[in-house]
C-alpha cells in the first residue's frame, strides 16, 4: 500500500524532505528550529549538511530518524527504510562486549544466533576489529569505540545513514583514517550518507554535495555539488578550494547575526 | 589505477591496526590473584586484630567486672560451645528464613513500586516524596503499630521488614532509571528497541548498577529491621538470633549476648560482601572501576 505512492519517488530518492518545519515549544517561547527545508537524497549520494550553531541540523537528523515528529512538511523514506544514526559519541552499550554490542540491532530483528554470530563477525571484519569481538567498549580507542557503533548501525542493514558529527571528538589522524574507512564502506554499500558536520574540510573530503544551513531558524541557504574524483585527501589542493568556498559562504552568514 | 587503489587500502588497513595497537598497549595491566586477594584481606585481618586487642586491653583495665564485659577469649571459647549446640544453629536458620522471606516480598514490591514511579508522573507527584519519606523513618517506630495490628507475631515482624526495605529498593529503581542516559535511549530505539524491548535492551541494563545500590541498602534496612523486631516481639516459641540475644541479657550471660552478637554482626557482613562482589562485578564491566580508585 506505502509501496505503491512510493515507488516512483524511490527510483531517484533514497531521502525525500519536503517543506519541514520544526517547533519546540509554544505560543510566546515557542522557537522556530527548521523553516521550510526540502531537500532529496539519491540513492548512493553522500550528502554532507554544514551550519553554524543553532542551524537545527541535528534537529534534522532525528526528524528524519523518526526520533521526533515533525511540526510541517514531509519526510519520506524509500522502500519504508529505518535510517541508521550515529552520534558524536559512540553511544555504544558498556555492560556489553564489542560482539553483543553489534548483535543488539539483530537480535531484535530476530535472526536466528548462527545467522547473527555470522552477521557479526562480517561486520567487525568491515570495521577492521575482527580481533576485538570479546572486549568492552571501555577497553578500546575512541575512534575504535566509533568503528564499532559503525558496525553496530550497519547491523541494521539499512540503505541509509544519518551521522550527526561522528568523527567531531577524535583527533585528526584517526578522523583521517575513518574518512577512507567510511567511503570505502559508503561505496562498497552502495549507502545513502546525510552527514552533518560543522568541519568545512570533512565535507569537502566526504561529500557529493554539501549543503549549508542557515542558523535560527535553520533553511537551506546554499548548496554546490563536488565533484573531485575519490579517493580523495583531506589535504588536497580541491579539498582545500571547496572548503574556502564553503567556509566563505558560512561566515557571511554567521557575521550576519552579529549585526 | 586499480593497483593504485589496491595499494591505498592496504596501506589504510595498515594503518588502522597500527594506530589500534598503539592505541590500547598499556591498558591491559594484570595482576596475580593471589597477590589481589591478600591486597584485600590484610587490612581486614590488621584491623580485626587491633579490635581484639583493645577490648583485651579494656578488659584487663578492669573498667567493668568480667560478669558484664567478659574478654575476648572467654566469649570466643562461648562461641565454639555454641556451634557445637543445635540453639545456635537452629537461630539463625529462623531468623535467616525471616529475612529471606521479608527481603524476598521487600524486593517484589520495592522493584514494582519503583519501576511504577518512575514511568508514571502522576505516580510521582503523588507518591514519590512519601517513598523518600518512608526511607527516613526509623523502623523500630513502627513496631507499637505493627503489634497493634498484627499483636506479638511474625506477621508483625514481616510488616516492619517490608516497610523498612522496600522503599529503598524503590528509590534504587527510579534514581537507576532517572539516570539512564538519553543517549543510550536514543541508539536504543534506532536500534529498534521500542516499548517493552527498550526496557529489557537498554533500560534495566542501564539502571542496574543503582538498582544493586538499592537492594543493598534494602537489605541493610531489612536486617536491622528484623533484629529490632526479634529483641520487641519475643515470646513467640522460636529461639530467634534476636530472642537469643533478649534471653542471655535476662540471663546475665554476657558471654552468650556478646558472641550472639558477633553471629549476627558476621551473618550481616557475608551477606553485604556478596552484594559487594555482585556491585564490584558490575562495575568491572562497565569499565568504571578504575576511575573509583580501587
Amino acid at each position: 500500500m506505502t509501496s505503491t505512492t512510493t515507488t516512483p519517488q524511490s527510483a531517484t530518492t533514497a531521502v525525500a524532505l519536503s517543506g519541514v518545519t520544526k517547533v519546540y515549544g509554544r505560543g510566546a517561547n515557542a522557537v522556530l528550529a527548521l523553516d521550510g527545508v526540502s531537500l532529496d537524497v539519491a540513492p548512493g549520494e553522500f550528502v554532507c549538511l554544514v551550519g553554524a550553531s543553532g542551524c537545527g541540523k541535528s534537529t534534522l537528523l532525528n526528524l528524519v530518524a523518526g526520533l521526533d515528529r515533525v511540526s510541517g512538511g514531509q519526510i519520506t523514506l524509500a522502500g519504508d527504510a529505518n535510517p541508521g544514526l550515529m552520534f558524536q559519541e559512540p553511544a555504544l552499550f558498556p555492560w556489553l562486549t564489542v560482539d553483543a554490542n553489534v548483535e543488539v540491532p539483530l537480535k531484535l530483528r530476530r535472526l536466528p544466533r548462527a545467522q547473527r554470530r555470522e552477521r557479526v563477525a562480517e561486520l567487525l571484519r568491515t570495521v577492521h576489529l575482527a580481533d576485538f569481538g570479546r572486549k568492552r567498549p571501555h577497553e578500546l580507542s575512541g575512534g575504535m569505540r566509533q568503528r564499532v557503533a559503525l558496525a553496530r548501525t550497519l547491523a541494521l542493514d539499512t540503505p541509509v545513514l544519518l551521522m550527526d558529527e561522528p568523527f567531531g571528538a577524535l583527533d585528526a589522524m584517526t578522523r583521517d583514517i575513518l574518512h577512507d574507512e567510511l567511503e570505502r564502506i559508503w561505496s562498497e554499500r552502495k549507502l545513502s550518507v546525510l552527514f552533518v558536520t560543522h568541519n568545512v574540510r570533512e565535507a569537502a573530503r566526504l561529500a557529493d554535495r554539501i549543503i549549508l544551513l542557515s542558523s535560527r531558524p535553520g533553511r537551506i541557504i546554499y548548496s554546490t555539488e563536488v565533484d573531485i574524483p575519490r579517493p580523495r585527501r583531506i589535504d588536497s589542493p580541491e579539498v582545500a578550494a571547496i572548503a574556502a568556498e564553503v567556509t566563505e559562504r558560512l561566515r557571511t552568514e554567521v557575521g550576519r547575526h552579529g549585526q | 589505477m586499480a593497483s593504485d587503489t589496491l595499494t591505498s587500502s592496504a596501506r589504510t588497513d595498515a594503518e588502522i591496526t597500527g594506530l589500534d595497537a598503539l592505541e590500547i598497549a598499556g591498558r591491559d595491566k594484570e595482576v596475580s590473584r593471589g597477590a589481589r586477594i591478600w591486597a584485600a584481606t590484610w587490612p581486614k585481618l590488621a584491623a580485626l586484630a587491633i579490635t581484639i586487642a583493645a577490648w583485651q586491653f579494656v578488659v584487663w583495665t578492669g573498667w567493668k567486672p568480667p560478669y558484664s564485659l567478659p574478654g575476648p577469649l572467654e566469649v570466643g571459647r562461648e562461641l565454639m560451645t555454641q556451634a557445637q549446640g543445635p540453639q545456635l544453629w537452629e537461630g539463625i536458620a529462623t531468623t535467616l528464613r525471616r529475612a529471606a522471606l521479608g527481603y524476598v516480598f521487600s524486593v517484589a514490591v520495592g522493584l514494582l513500586l519503583g519501576l511504577a514511579v518512575a514511568r508514571s508522573t502522576v505516580l510521582r507527584a503523588a507518591i514519590g516524596s512519601m517513598i523518600t519519606a518512608l526511607q527516613t523513618m526509623p523502623s523500630i517506630a513502627w513496631f507499637p503499630l505493627a503489634i497493634l495490628l498484627f499483636e506479638l507475631s511474625e506477621k508483625a515482624i514481616f510488616f516492619v521488614v517490608v516497610l523498612g526495605a522496600a522503599p529503598s529498593i524503590a528509590n534504587g529503581v527510579i534514581s537507576g532509571v532517572d539516570y539512564v542516559p538519553p543517549l543510550l535511549v536514543r541508539a536504543g530505539r534506532n536500534l529498534g528497541a521500542r516499548g517493552l524491548n527498550l526496557y529489557r535492551y537498554v533500560i534495566a541494563p542501564a539502571a542496574l548498577p543503582a538498582i544493586v545500590a538499592g537492594l543493598k541498602q534494602g537489605w541493610a534496612f531489612s536486617w536491622r529491621s528484623l533484629m529490632a523486631g526479634e529483641l520487641l516481639v519475643v515470646g513467640i516459641s522460636q529461639t530467634s538470633l534476636g530472642a537469643q540475644l533478649t534471653y542471655s541479657r535476662e540471663l546475665s550471660d554476657s558471654p552468650w549476648l556478646l558472641s550472639t552478637m558477633i553471629v549476627i554482626l558476621v551473618v550481616g557482613l557475608v551477606v553485604d560482601a556478596a552484594f559487594g562482589a555482585a556491585d564490584k562485578a558490575i562495575r568491572r564491566r562497565w569499565g568504571v572501576l578504575d576511575q573509583a580508585g580501587q
